[in-house]
């Protein structure tokens, strides 16, 4: 099993026909992934390889039957593509954009809420399903099939952590990466449920960085929700305060954010909390086995 | 992005949110001429800086004649302000901000932030005006009222009473208080900011609110559209190397350390940090070269970290995952031939055609090392480290 993808996923593209919209496309297809629809405005009835272009989301939806959405629309136009997306009807939005105005995602954050739709991201690599369904930007063949739920706010750091699961024998029953920035549609709490009540998820590794107050409520969370074994890792012990290391969302302000106080409050909760990035697979065969 | 307080306060003026009377100065006859226009006294003089706790660092004086406001933007102009926010190094003064004294009566705080949890903007209002409101948010946060407003909803009227009541205030305090908070709302919407304080927001003798100090943040992830914005952006305030990197659109940030480090993703970036000192090393910087890590963004990296004299030796992880080794390889061996590096370079990378990749650097006559895993390359660039 897994959560949010799999083999009754039908993906509809927005931004299908820009570099990295094709791009991506064809991997996630080689992957697997039934890719029934693109959307670009404007270029309806055109086809991007023999995938039908649409005008508009909710065509693509009543025509080809798309339930789930990839959103590669540039930052000034990508706070629409979500909002069209979820009025359209669609179950699941990934939206991969980064450099999403802050103002934009909250007034998309409580629109997306209000519709039913899951939202991922923005600024994230999107979630995948080994063996059955990838939707986002992440190499497909360093996931293997098996039972540990993934959840991250990074792209290639999750990679990394992915690559020592996989290369340690611990396989994956979906990953997921949330996004970097301060307002997303999904948190790890709303993770943390999915993966908790997924038959198909023994345990659940946790990559979180400094910012905000995620990881400390995810924690909390856990004590009282959780009750597959967790794994956690947290990037920024050495990030300086009052910086944006990259992410938007990646910033110490003040004594807030700190990695220290967030793998405190993780190994409060009972979360094995890995030090040291090399040893995340070793630890994973340690605690879920293989 | 960070503006200074006189330029904050310009944006305050163009909303209506009063403000003292005064001007910026950027020589020490100006400040005199605007101590003599503003015929009142005393005057204060404040050094203009990206950085909080200028007056505990003598950033900010009284002069009780025209005169003695030339002195001390004498000595202001071209002093190095060192605050709990600048660093050890300081910062240099460039310009004044030269305003008329006011007589005070009461200190409040006004402020607006980002809420992540909510998805909303917060409004934060304390009587414990101005204090570091991160410490009275620490030790007594039942000094500070709080009103959630969802920009999809907009402020509304009752949010501003209930900060004005929350905070004591008397009645023709509150007729002016009510209208700030509004103003302050639409300064934030309309300019995409990310913060926007009033520390202190005094209340003078005869009784008139009046932001005392002004603080206001950007969203980058919005400058695009904020083309007036950009105008206020002042590069002496920002580290070189990074304006130097922006350019070519590299997240770049010094540190105090001797290892270079270049990285293709934020998260990794920083867990690459972390795990360079957890070898026992100090990181000279965050390098995230973006998830593509292009041969062109590796050869500006590469002039970036080695710009930086304190740099003994470099770490590139390079997660390529879509990415082919191969072609990262023979870009790395490129960019290094180019730039001419003088220091022991590691070098980890993973995705497909990893043992091409790791043939082609072997094979470049460089001073490479090609390690097999995080914690292999954070071991060795240790070890240059500790033989440098």
């Amino acid at each position: 099993m897994s959560i949010l993808v799999d083999e009754n996923t039908r993906l509809v593209v927005q931004g299908i026909t820009g570099k990295e919209g094709q791009f991506h496309t064809r991997q996630c297809v080689e992957y697997g992934t039934n890719v029934v629809a693109g959307v670009t405005p404007g270029k309806g009835g055109q086809q991007m390889d023999s995938i039908p272009v649409f005008n508009t989301v909710e065509q693509a939806r009543l025509e080809a039957g798309a339930n789930v959405s990839m959103i590669f629309v540039p930052p000034a136009f990508a706070a629409d593509a979500i909002m069209e997306a979820a009025f359209a009807g669609i179950e699941v939005i990934v939206a991969i954009t980064e450099g999403i105005p802050v103002l934009d995602m909250m007034r998309v954050y409580h629109a997306v809420k209000n519709s039913g739709s899951h939202l991922i991201g923005p600024n994230c690599p999107g979630i995948i399903s080994p063996g059955k369904c990838k939707v986002g930007i992440m190499p497909g063949p360093i996931h293997m099939e098996g039972s540990v739920g993934v959840v991250s706010r990074s792209g290639t750091l999750t990679y990394e952590v992915v690559d020592q699961l996989t290369k340690n024998g611990v396989g994956q029953s979906t990953c997921m990466g949330i996004g970097g920035d301060p307002i997303i549609g999904t948190n790890f709490i709303d993770a943390l449920k999915l993966f908790e009540a997924d038959p198909g998820t023994s345990g659940i590794v946790m990559v979180g960085e400094i910012g905000g107050s995620a990881e400390e409520d995810a924690a909390e969370f856990i004590v009282r929700e959780v009750s597959k074994p967790v794994i956690g890792f947290v990037a920024g012990l050495t990030a300086p305060p009052g910086r944006r290391m990259g992410h938007a969302g990646a910033i110490i302000s003040g004594s807030s954010g700190t990695a220290q106080a967030k793998i405190e409050a993780m190994e409060k909760a009972g979360i094995t909390v890995v030090r040291n990035l090399g040893e995340l697979g070793k630890t994973a065969v340690e605690v879920f086995g293989e | 992005m960070n503006i200074h307080e006189y330029q904050a306060k310009e944006l305050f003026k163009k909303f209506d949110i009063p403000i003292p009377r005064g001007r910026v100065a950027f020589k020490v006859d100006e400040a005199k001429e605007i101590a003599q226009e503003l015929a009142v006294l005393p005057v204060v003089v404040k050094a203009q800086i990206h950085a909080g706790g200028r007056g505990k660092g003598g950033g900010v004086k009284l002069a009780d004649s025209a005169e003695e406001a030339a002195k001390i933007a004498g000595e202001i102009l071209g002093m190095t302000l060192v605050t709990h926010q600048t660093g050890p190094e300081g910062k240099i003064v460039g310009k004044i901000l030269v305003e008329e004294g006011l007589d005070i009566d009461k200190e409040l705080y006004l402020g607006v932030v980002p809420d992540r949890a909510t998805a909303s903007l917060v409004f934060m209002a304390s009587e414990a005006g101005g204090m570091d409101i991160e410490e009275v948010a620490a030790n007594t946060p039942e000094k500070i009222i709080k009103q959630q407003v969802r920009p999809g909803e907009g402020l509304q009227p009752f949010q501003g009473r209930a900060l004005a009541y929350g905070l004591n205030l008397e009645p023709e305090v509150v007729k002016q208080f009510i209208p700030v908070v509004a103003k302050l709302y639409n300064l934030f919407m309309n300019y995409d900011c990310s913060l926007v304080e009033i520390n202190p927001l005094v209340i003078t003798k005869d009784k008139k609110l009046v932001a005392l100090d002004a603080k206001v943040n950007f969203d980058d992830n919005a400058l695009y559209r904020q083309k007036e914005v950009e105008g206020y952006r002042d590069l002496t305030e920002e580290e070189a190397l990074e304006v130097e990197a922006s350019k070519y659109n590299l997240n770049y940030i010094k540190l105090d350390g001797n290892i270079g480090n270049m990285v293709n993703g934020a998260g990794l970036a920083m867990a690459t940090m972390d795990i360079i000192k957890l070898a026992g090393a100090e990181p000279a910087n965050f390098l995230d070269v973006g998830g593509g890590a292009s041969a062109e963004m590796v050869e500006n990296g590469f002039r970036i970290i080695l710009s930086d004299e304190n740099v003994k030796g470099v770490l590139i992880n390079i997660f390529g995952g879509i990415l082919r080794c191969d072609i990262l390889a023979r870009g790395v061996v490129e960019a290094a031939n180019k730039v001419g590096i003088q220091v022991p370079v590691v070098i980890r990378m993973e995705g497909t055609n990893v043992e091409e990749g790791r043939r082609i650097l072997d094979e470049s006559g460089l001073d490479l090392q090609v390690a097999n895993d995080v914690w292999d390359a954070a071991s060795k660039v240790a070890e240059i480290a500790r033989s440098a």
